[in-house]
C-alpha cells in the first residue's frame, strides 16, 4: 500500500505520493486548479495511476477547497488538519504553521504533532495570495518578477486592506510616478502585516513554518520573519504540505 | 380593531398560518406581551393574564429595512428584531399589546427608543452588575414598576395570589425545559442538539389552551427513550456565546451534519439560565428579582459566574470541545470571549474555537471548513 494526497486549492492543485512507511515522498505534481476542479482532479487521478501502482494498492485522501470534487478519494479531510500534519512532517511537531493560500490564510498551532488551535482570515482576500496576484497583475508583472522587484524597492505604505481599493491605490501611486519596486515592496509589506496580525491572535510558539505557494518567495519569507521577530522556516516542499498531510493521514 | 396586517396576502403559507393562529387566540381574548431577553420576568406577564412571546429576530429577514433606521454595524439580532417589527412581518410583534424590554446592551436599549414610536414599550432598568450597590433593591423596584406597566396596559390587578401562581407555573415550565436539555447528557445523546434546541425554544410560542408543562414533559420522555444508531464516538460540543437561534442552520445543523453532536447550549436560552428557579416561599417581587439577577450574561460586569457555569456544564454534559459564537457588533460577548478562550484551553485543556458571524449566508463555506477542522481536532484529541 502507498499513500496519495490530493490538495485542490483555489489557485493550485497538488498531488503527492508517499511510500508505504510514509517516510519518503515518491512523486509530486503541481498544476493550476483551473476553473473546473473536477477536471483538475481527473488529471491528477490519471497522473497517480501512471506511477506504476494499481488502484487497489493506493489509498487516496483529498483535501483543500476542491476536495469535494475528488470522487475517487477514499476519504476527505479539511486543509487545516492536513497542512498541520504536512508541516509537522517537514518542519517538526512543535511549531506554528503559516499557510498563505490563494484565497485564505491560516495560522495553525501544532503541539506534539497535533493541531491544537487554528485561525483563518475573515471573508476577505487581504493578506492572501490573491492580493499579491492582483497587485502583480495590475503592474504587468509575473509573481517571480514582482518579488524580485519588491526586494530592491523601498516600502511605500499601501493603506487599503481591501484588494479592490488597494488596486486603485497602486494605480494612483503609479500615476504619481512612484517606482514599481517601491509599490511591489509595499504590497508585500501589506500582506506580511496582515498575516502577522493573524498570527498574533494566537499564542505562537516562536517557531514558524510557512506553507503554500510562497514558500520559495525568499523576500516575503524574510520580511515575515522580521515582523514576527523570529525565523520563518520553509522549503520548496512547503507548497505540498497539504497534500503530504493528507497522504500521511491515509 | 383587531385586523390582519395590510401585507398579509404577500406572506407565504407558514407565515400566514402563524398569523392566523395568533389572530384566533387574540379573538378569544388573549393578551400578548412581546419580550426580547432572558432578563424579562415572565411571571409578571402571566400574573397579568397575558401570554409572552419571544420576539428576537432569527433570520436575515427585516435587516435591510432595519438598516434604514439603524447602523449597519449593529448586532444582527437587534437589526432583525427591529426590522421584523417595523415591517409587520412578525405575527408575534404585530399582535403584541405591548413590549416588556430591558436595558441590557447599548444597541438594544437604544433600539427600544425607536420601537416605542410604534408600540407601547416599557424598559426595565437592569443593573449592570450583581454586586453593585443596591443592585437587588433597585431591580426589585424595577420588577414592581414593570408589574404596574402591565396592570395599566391591561387594566388588571396583579394580586399576590396571581403572582404566586405564575411563579409556580413558570418554575414548572423551566424544570420541564431543563429536562429536555438534559436528555443530551446521555452519551451518546439520543437526540440531535438541533432538535433539542428547536423544541426547547418553541416553548416561547405557546398560545393554545393545552397544557405546556405536560406537553414538554411528554416530549422529554419521548426523547429520552429514543434510540439513535451510529452515534457512538461523535465528538460532543458545548456552544457558548451570543444567542444562536439566528445561526442555527448555518452553524448547528452543519456541525451535526459534519459528524459532531451539539450537546449543551451555554447561552441565555439554555440550561444554565433555565435551571434558576424563583423561590416560591418568599416575598414574590424580591424572589423574582433575585432569580433573574442570577442570569449570566456578558452584559453584566463582572460576570464571573458564567465561567463557573461553563466549567460545570462541560463536565456534566461531557463536552469534548467548546465553540463560541460571537455575533458581529456584540461587544460584550466579543470581549469576554478572550477570557473564555483562555479558560477552556488552559484550564480545561479542551479545543476552543470562536466563530464571528451574522445571519447572512455569505460565510457559509468558511464556517463549514472551520467546523470540519474543529471536529478533526477534537477527534484527534479524543
Ligand atoms: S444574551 Fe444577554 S442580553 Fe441577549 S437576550 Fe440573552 S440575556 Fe438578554
Ligand atoms: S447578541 Fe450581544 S449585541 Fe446582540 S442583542 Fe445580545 S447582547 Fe446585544
Amino acid at each position: 500500500m502507498v499513500y496519495a494526497g490530493i490538495d485542490i486549492g483555489s489557485t493550485a492543485a497538488k498531488g503527492v505520493l508517499l511510500n508505504e512507511a510514509k517516510t519518503e515522498i515518491l512523486a509530486r505534481k503541481l498544476m493550476p486548479s483551473g476553473w473546473n476542479s473536477r477536471q483538475t482532479a481527473e488529471e491528477l487521478h490519471t497522473w497517480l495511476l501512471s506511477l506504476g501502482h494499481s488502484r487497489e494498492d493506493l489509498r487516496i485522501i483529498a483535501t483543500g477547497y476542491g476536495r469535494v470534487s475528488v470522487p475517487y478519494a477514499d476519504k476527505t479531510l479539511t486543509e487545516i488538519t492536513c497542512h498541520g500534519k504536512g508541516a509537522a512532517f517537514l518542519g517538526g511537531g512543535d511549531l506554528t504553521v503559516i499557510d498563505i493560500g490563494g484565497q485564505d490564510t491560516k495560522v495553525i498551532v501544532l503541539t506534539g504533532g497535533r493541531v491544537t488551535d487554528f485561525v483563518m482570515n475573515d471573508k476577505c482576500s487581504a493578506g492572501t495570495g490573491k492580493f499579491l496576484e492582483v497587485m502583480a497583475n495590475r503592474m504587468g508583472l509575473g509573481l517571480d518578477e514582482f518579488f524580485a522587484m519588491a526586494e530592491t524597492g523601498r516600502e511605500v505604505k499601501i493603506s487599503s486592506m481591501c484588494t479592490v481599493f488597494a488596486e486603485s491605490e497602486i494605480v494612483s501611486l503609479m500615476g504619481l510616478g512612484t517606482p514599481r519596486e517601491d509599490i511591489a515592496c509595499g504590497a508585500v509589506g501589506s500582506v506580511v502585516s496582515k498575516v502577522s496580525a493573524l498570527v498574533n491572535r494566537k499564542s505562537p510558539s516562536g517557531k514558524y513554518y510557512l506553507t503554500g505557494g510562497f514558500c520559495e518567495a525568499g523576500f516575503l519569507v524574510r520580511k515575515l520573519g522580521e515582523v514576527l521577530g523570529a525565523e520563518v522556516i520553509t522549503s520548496p516542499d512547503g507548497r505540498f504540505a497539504g497534500a503530504i498531510g493528507a497522504a500521511l493521514l491515509g | 380593531m383587531l385586523s390582519l396586517p395590510k401585507n398579509f396576502e404577500t406572506f407565504n403559507d407558514a407565515r400566514k398560518k402563524s398569523f392566523m393562529a395568533l389572530y384566533e387566540a387574540k379573538q378569544r381574548g388573549k393578551k400578548v406581551v412581546g419580550v426580547f431577553c432572558s432578563y424579562t420576568p415572565l411571571e409578571l406577564v402571566y400574573a397579568a393574564g397575558a401570554i409572552s412571546v419571544g420576539l428576537c429576530g432569527k433570520s436575515e429577514q427585516g435587516i435591510p429595512e432595519a438598516e434604514a433606521h439603524l447602523p449597519k454595524t449593529l448586532c444582527p439580532l437587534i437589526k432583525a428584531s427591529y426590522g421584523m417589527a417595523l415591517t409587520d412581518q412578525c405575527p408575534f410583534f404585530y399582535f403584541s399589546d405591548g413590549i416588556l424590554a430591558e436595558t441590557t446592551c447599548d444597541g438594544k436599549k437604544k433600539m427600544y427608543e425607536l420601537m416605542s414610536k410604534f408600540k407601547p414599550v416599557h424598559v426595565m432598568n437592569l443593573p449592570q452588575g450583581r454586586d453593585q450597590a443596591l443592585a437587588l433593591d433597585a431591580w426589585t423596584e424595577e420588577v414592581k414598576l414593570a408589574a404596574k406597566f402591565l396592570e395599566g396596559l391591561f387594566s388588571v390587578e396583579i394580586t399576590p395570589e396571581k403572582l404566586h401562581d405564575a411563579i409556580v407555573y413558570r418554575n414548572k415550565v423551566r424544570r420541564a425545559i431543563v429536562d429536555i436539555y438534559e436528555t443530551a447528557k446521555l452519551k451518546p445523546s439520543p437526540v440531535s442538539g438541533y432538535e433539542i434546541s428547536t423544541i426547547a425554544e418553541s416553548a416561547d410560542f405557546h398560545f393554545t389552551d393545552d397544557d405546556l408543562v405536560a406537553k414538554l414533559q411528554r416530549t422529554a420522555k419521548d426523547l429520552r427513550e429514543r434510540v439513535r444508531t451510529g452515534a457512538d464516538g461523535r465528538p460532543r460540543v458545548l456552544i457558548t456565546g451570543c444567542p444562536n437561534a439566528g445561526v442555527r442552520d448555518k452553524i448547528i445543523k452543519t456541525l451535526e451534519e459534519l459528524g459532531a453532536d451539539y450537546v449543551c447550549a451555554d447561552n441565555c436560552a439554555g440550561p444554565r439560565t433555565q435551571k434558576f428557579m424563583v423561590d416560591e416561599n418568599s416575598e414574590p417581587y424580591r424572589a423574582i428579582a433575585e432569580r433573574y439577577l442570577k442570569i449570566n450574561c456578558s452584559v453584566m460586569t463582572p460576570n464571573t459566574t458564567r465561567f463557573d457555569d461553563i466549567r460545570e456544564l462541560v463536565k456534566e454534559y461531557r463536552a469534548d470541545g467548546v465553540i463560541e459564537i460571537v455575533l458581529h457588533g456584540c461587544h460584550t460577548f466579543a470581549v469576554e470571549a478572550f477570557t473564555v478562550m483562555n479558560m477552556v484551553q488552559n484550564e480545561l485543556g479542551l479545543p476552543y474555537m470562536r466563530l464571528d458571524t451574522d445571519f447572512s449566508q455569505s460565510d457559509k463555506g468558511q464556517i463549514e471548513t472551520r467546523l470540519g477542522a474543529f471536529i478533526e481536532m477534537m477527534s484527534a484529541a479524543a
